[in-house]
């Protein structure tokens, strides 16, 4: 089988896959630099920290934001490839992180205003942070595991020999001594024919 | 309500009721009843003295409220002086007057009296020590690092300058009675080697602690109880034969099995005696006494001498209410009457830990199960007080006082699965710069902390021996620095325990100049006003022009303070106050797209040296516009000017809007649609509608600028949205809704008051404040106004003495080999007069493994505060009926748990609602809640007025929110002396508190209601002529004049009585609220009457019903 739509699909989810990888690892870095604050408690209570913290804070929720939009559009053209490949297995893998997308973050947008998240004045509170770090983690484990598995949809489509399926054929349908059942059930016979020729020969 | 919350209406609640439900039709017939009879209430027993029917007009005030204002003259041509900036040039040089601006004193002198009847615990009065380093709340400032003008502190050290920390009021007096409670171990018994050593004692030796001193060491409150516990009497002693063989069970599984044969004696022989003790009264109250207290397991003997004494059917104790309160401040409780007429249960006390202390009792009490439809006067008649943790006396008296700091659950739960097993929350509140009668300070040039998590040293750490202490939140030793060793208070070597640091839960340390990195701020006020027509035509720059020239002197401060105006329409006008001027000059910014400061030096000015400059602005401000045609306002680009003003220094920044913001960046549009005030479906546009002010707000925080917002809008003007500049600064917000200096004089009078108290009060630049706790419990939500800056540590760049806050916590390690944990919130401020200080609350609560014990130790006001903060969130987040439905799931699943967990089968089979003692109010909270403006449905509720209370509800102290929700109600026209407390030789009558229902009015009476920012004296037709003429001092009832808001001052006892109670309410609150005569045709009749929380209302439940469909839900 050739290079099909299904393929090129694969092909360009891989990559893409590995640039989500690597927005959600900048997430969980993200977070863990907004959990620390690197300063001796009596330093953390300084004013002029407080400027630096702030900047800090403003900046990472900026960045985190930014890259909001890209994650989720990125994840859309998937499902959108694999719906028109149609792979239906991967879509259907890929709908509920569609879905989750979508609600939390647009049908569910707690404010009124087109900032949608990250906001850096409630970004401390544990609970928000711990729920975005925990989703973060989750979301990295998704694509990792969904690379790995768009990887093997590619070769799969890409190598048709490897499949038992596509062997079968072939076995039928090209060789004209497997024509018999009897050649069918046992593979080794012409070899060993083979075989035998041989030495007949080599006596002869 | 809306479709989602349809499980709370009323049908179901009639079908599934066991006991007959006498209430009248049901609610959705109800609404078909002409709208008068909308607040009748039909009780389900008889009542003489109802009254027939209640009008409920529709308020009228609310109707016309949005009109005002519209009316532009034509004419008038606005001429503001001088628009030149053409001003001499002038040196710059900073004078340094060395005059005190003080004012810090000022708002406190009503203090003391309300505080002293809950006295802190020990936050005592040390000896004054000259030479020490300990301060008796006003003493020696610190020598700071840094020169500024300081001449007028150096204050010899023996005669404390009543200026500079007059916050701290000297505890003058009572030094020599006060020394003995700091004593951790009284006289009696045999004291233990080592102070704390209580703490790290296992349980055998625990209950050896408590024989031996509990009985000697006790305020002889009851003296038939007193006795019982007098661990005098020899422990063999047969029990007296009076009352009937002892019938002790124990229902309840053993907290701790330490208790031993002679201390059970002891008990048997205790409630023999109590039962000699009250067996004379036999008056048998009836009915629902054994249903309540679970089905006679009790001795029959006690519970009639219980009855007698207790609160129960339609009357009042006949004790009278709050005659506690005449115990002198060393009573270590004065819980009010109810603890003692709902005397401790007896065989709960038997199965109690160590259950031989007072507070025991208390706990053990506060366990035992009511059915609240059988309980009908559930209110108790004194005011509700926080729970005593179950924690050593010892401990207990060194504990945060609960004002300041309390914990929904005071008993801490072992493992977040008991926890979230219980169903209630768990959470702080804290109230950390209450102002404070007594409060000890320290100045050492090394603060004491913990090496590990930087714990301040406090009262509940350990000491190993005098060298090592332990931290009581991570558990590391520490070494005592040499320093500590020394006890300046008893100028002693080798007692670090006896320090002031380890005796009081609440202290302040002054800062060593390790804790700044710059100088400490000057106190900065920046005044921004709205001048558009709008603003003028309420003519509210007269108050606050005027409130301000009066409090000039007394705003905190030291030489540094300095003060800037800016004024506003569609332009941005400044004030040059430069010293030497002749008169203020106005500079105008036009261009408000790109803000900028005209002259950034002479803008804001030292108030000391250009105070003729201000006071002559403050003069004429109010006329400058009065011709003014501009009705746009540039709010917006107001703010920006002020932050960039303000940048260098930080500071408080007033602002008072009176109209939507229509100009420049943060210009808003009108969301609200009038008709959908009283829609019963979902409330829209709760949350902001540009992210402009959270914005500047955060950037704001980061300049340690605070942003305080005076709403006087008479319409909509999109608070959701405005507000965000001062939650996210840390400000404060408060509203007037339409106000008008002509059409609405008593908001006139209560802006001046407030604004009187706010210029005045204490406040803190630059603060930050951070909760610690054990180790295992962690904080994960702030509820309040700040910015959370690190996952514990919150960036408050002012902080004043109302603002309060919540946490909430979880329990992430299990807390199975501690026995206690602790809470500390630690302060760090600069004050007015620049000292960086730092304020250390200490709270230490037992841990628990019960969900018993979990229950009994709830504080029900915490929980309802903490609910409500946390219902706010949910309504922004999600919806308003998702809040609602969340606030009665919380009510349902508690109860629920407990009566499915906690109950004993026998007691699962009863119907009805059974609630812990300690919850037998959070019903009535909950449902009070729901009707509160910020929760309500169905009711007309501008947007506006919802969203400031949720704000209210987000940052009110407990003490305060609690009145919001759930007022108090009192009869005033039969005030006596009886049960009267005295403070500053005034007698301050106690009357009984009434639950909110219209079968409580009388109209033969007058009744007082206390709603927190709003009195109402309502005032019955028939009220007894005695009351209208000696304390109204009208000639009878119809002459009593319709807007009465204060009552005259007539020579008279009933008038004296009155006056002295409603100012004693008063001066309980930091805000001044104004007292409403109501009258039967009064349009405020409709606001007094909504606060009605018990009773029904066209779109809302009754208690009863409510506990109906609690019950319905419950027994699912």
């Amino acid at each position: 089988m050739a290079f099909t739509f299904a393929a090129f699909c694969y092909m360009l989810s891989l990559v893409l896959c590995s640039s989500l990888i690597f927005f959600a690892i900048w997430n969980i870095i993200a977070f863990d630099e907004l959990r620390k604050d690197l300063r001796s408690p009596i330093d953390q209570c300084n004013p002029l920290h407080a400027r630096e913290r702030l900047r800090n804070i403003e900046r990472i929720c900026f960045l985190m934001r930014r890259l909001v939009l890209p994650e989720y559009s990125i994840h859309g053209l998937f499902c959108i490839m694999f719906l028109c490949a149609q792979e239906w297995l991967t879509l259907g893998l890929n709908i509920p992180l569609l879905f989750y997308n979508l609600w939390s973050r647009y049908f569910h947008s707690p404010t009124d205003s087109n900032e949608l998240m990250y906001d850096p004045a409630t970004v401390m509170n544990d609970e928000t942070l711990n729920y975005c770090q925990k989703e973060a983690w989750c979301k990295m484990s998704f694509y990792l595991m969904s690379f790995f598995y768009y990887l093997y949809c590619l070769l799969h489509s890409l190598l048709p020999m490897r499949s038992p399926l596509h062997w079968r054929d072939q076995t039928q349908t090209g060789r004209p001594f497997c024509g018999t059942p009897a050649s069918d059930k046992c593979t080794w016979k012409p070899g060993t024919l083979m075989r035998v020729e041989v030495a007949h020969s080599h006596v002869d | 309500m809306s479709g989602g919350s349809g499980g709370y209406s009323s049908p179901k609640i009639g079908a599934g009721a066991p006991p007959p439900c006498l209430n009248g039709p049901l609610m959705n017939q109800h609404l078909s009843v002409p709208t008068e009879q909308g607040y009748n209430v039909v009780p389900p027993a008889p009542y003489p003295q109802q009254l027939p029917a209640k009008n409920f007009p529709r308020l009228a005030a609310e109707q016309h409220n949005y009109d005002y204002h519209q009316n532009f003259q034509p004419g008038g041509n606005f001429q503001g002086f001088g628009q030149s900036s053409s001003r001499p040039p002038l040196n710059a040089t900073h004078l340094q007057k060395g005059t005190s601006a003080d004012g810090q004193g000022i708002p406190l002198a009503a203090y003391p009296a309300s505080y002293s009847r809950m006295p802190l615990p020990s936050q005592g009065s040390y000896a004054p020590a000259t030479s020490s380093s300990v301060h008796l709340g006003a003493s020696v400032p610190p020598q700071p690092s840094w020169q500024y003008n300081l001449p007028q502190q150096s204050h010899p050290v023996g005669q404390p300058p009543a200026g500079i920390q007059a916050n701290h009021v000297i505890p003058a007096a009572g030094t020599g009675q006060a020394r003995a409670p700091l004593e951790p171990y009284g006289s009696a018994g045999p004291k233990p080697a080592m102070g704390n050593q209580y703490a790290n004692t296992a349980g055998g030796s625990f209950v050896q602690n408590y024989t031996n001193q509990v009985g000697s060491s006790h305020p002889p409150v009851n003296q038939p109880l007193t006795q019982m516990y007098q661990p005098g009497r020899t422990p063999l002693a047969p029990p007296p034969l009076s009352g009937g063989p002892p019938l002790i069970r124990p229902t309840h599984p053993l907290v701790t099995a330490n208790h031993d044969a002679p201390l059970a004696q002891n008990l048997v022989g205790n409630s023999e005696g109590f039962n000699a003790g009250s067996s004379g009264d036999q008056s048998v109250a009836p009915d629902n006494y054994d249903t309540v207290e679970g089905g006679g397991e009790i001795m029959q003997p006690i519970q009639q001498g219980l009855k007698t004494r207790r609160t129960l059917g339609h009357s009042y104790p006949s004790l009278p209410p709050g005659y506690q309160n005449l115990a002198g401040p060393g009573a270590p409780n004065t819980e009010g009457p109810q603890q003692f007429t709902q005397a401790p249960h007896f065989n709960q006390l038997m199965t109690g830990m160590g259950g031989l202390s007072l507070q025991q009792g208390q706990q053990s009490e506060a366990a035992r199960s009511l059915n609240l439809l059988q309980e009908r006067n559930i209110l108790p008649s004194t005011p509700v007080r926080a729970p005593h943790p179950n924690l050593h006396k010892d401990l207990q008296k060194l504990n945060c006082n609960p004002d300041v700091f309390r914990c929904t659950l005071t008993n801490i739960p072992q493992t977040q699965s008991l926890l979230s097993k219980a169903k209630l929350p768990l959470g702080l509140q804290l109230h950390p710069f209450r102002d404070l009668s007594q409060l000890p300070v320290v100045t050492s040039s090394t603060i004491v902390r913990c090496r590990s998590c930087r714990t301040y040293i406090n009262p509940f750490v350990n000491f190993l021996d005098q060298r090592r202490w332990k931290c009581n939140l991570c558990y590391r030793v520490n070494d005592v620095p040499e320093e500590f060793m020394y006890n300046p208070v008893s100028r002693s070597y080798g007692e670090p325990h006896k320090r002031p640091e380890v005796q009081s839960a609440t202290i302040e340390f002054i800062a060593p100049s390790e804790y700044m990195l710059r100088p400490p701020q000057p106190a900065v006020y920046l005044y921004i006003l709205d001048v558009s027509h709008n603003a003028v035509e309420s003519g509210y720059l007269n108050t606050v022009c005027q409130s301000l020239l009066d409090n000039l002197e007394a705003l905190p401060g030291d030489s540094r303070t300095r003060i800037g105006f800016i004024t506003f329409d569609s332009t941005i006008h400044f004030y040059s106050l430069q010293e030497g001027l002749s008169q203020p000059q106005m500079m105008v910014v036009s261009d408000i797209e790109d803000i900028f400061i005209p002259t950034p030096d002479n803008l804001l000015v030292n108030l000391n040296e250009s105070k003729e400059l201000i006071q002559d602005l403050l003069r004429t401000l109010p006329q400058m516009f009065s011709n003014t045609l501009e009705t746009q306002s540039a709010l917006g680009p107001a703010l920006q000017a002020a932050f960039k003003l303000m940048s260098p220094t930080g500071g408080r920044a007033s602002v008072f809007q009176t109209q939507l913001p229509s100009l420049g960046v943060g210009a808003l549009k009108s969301r609200e649609d009038p008709n959908q005030r009283s829609s019963l479906k979902d409330v829209q546009h709760l949350s902001p509608a540009i992210d402009f002010y959270k914005k500047l707000a955060l950037d704001c925080s980061g300049q340690q600028i605070a942003v305080d917002l005076f709403m006087l809008n008479g319409q909509y003007s999109d608070l959701a949205s405005l507000t965000c500049i001062s939650k996210y600064s840390a400000g404060c917000i408060y509203s007037y809704p339409s106000y008008h200096h002509k059409h609405n004089p008593v908001l006139v009078e209560k802006f001046e008051k407030d604004l009187k108290r706010y210029l005045t009060r204490k406040i803190g630049f630059e603060a930050v404040m951070r909760i610690r706790c054990t180790k295992g419990l962690a904080i994960h939500t702030f509820h309040g106004n700040f910015f959370v800056r690190s996952t514990d540590l919150l960036s408050l760049p002012n902080i004043n003495p109302d603002a309060g806050f919540a946490v909430q916590m979880s329990i992430e390690e299990s807390l199975v080999d501690v026995q206690l944990v602790s809470f500390q919130a630690a302060l760090l401020y600069t004050s007015s007069k620049g000292e960086r200080r730092i304020r250390v609350h200490t709270m230490c609560l037992p841990v628990v493994n019960s969900l018993t014990d979990i229950y009994a130790g709830a504080d029900v006001q915490a929980v309802t505060c903490l609910l409500a903060s946390m219902a706010v969130d949910r309504s922004i987040s999600s919806s308003l009926s998702d809040a609602r439905d969340a606030l009665v799931n919380a009510v349902i699943d508690s109860l629920s748990t407990y009566r499915s967990a906690v109950l004993s089968q026998q007691q699962q089979q009863q119907p009805g609602v059974m609630a812990p003692f300690s919850l037998q109010l959070f019903p009535l909270y909950v449902l009070a809640l729901l009707k509160q403006k910020a929760f309500r449905t169905g009711t007309s509720t501008r947007l506006d007025d919802r969203v400031f209370s949720m704000c209210e509800v987000k940052y009110q102290p407990v003490s305060y929110l609690m009145l919001m929700i759930h007022p108090n109600l009192y009869r005033m026209d039969n005030l006596s002396d009886e049960g009267s407390i005295n403070i500053n030789d005034k007698t301050i009558p106690q009357p009984p508190i009434l639950q909110l229902s219209v079968e409580k009015l009388n109209r033969d009476g007058a009744f007082l209601m206390d709603a927190g920012t709003a009195l109402y004296l309502w005032v019955g037709k028939r009220c007894c002529p005695n009351f209208v003429s000696q304390v109204l001092g009208a000639s009878n009832y119809v002459s009593i004049p319709q807007n009465m808001t204060q009552l005259p001052e007539l020579d008279t006892a009933e008038s004296e009585r009155t006056r002295t109670f409603i100012s004693w309410l008063r001066e309980q609150r930091p805000f001044f609220p104004v007292l409403h005569v109501i009258k039967d045709e009064s349009p405020l009749k409709a606001s007094f009457l909504q606060n009605m929380v018990e009773d029904r209302t066209e779109s809302a439940l009754s208690y009863y019903e409510f506990l109906l469909h609690i019950q319905q839900q419950v027994n699912k």
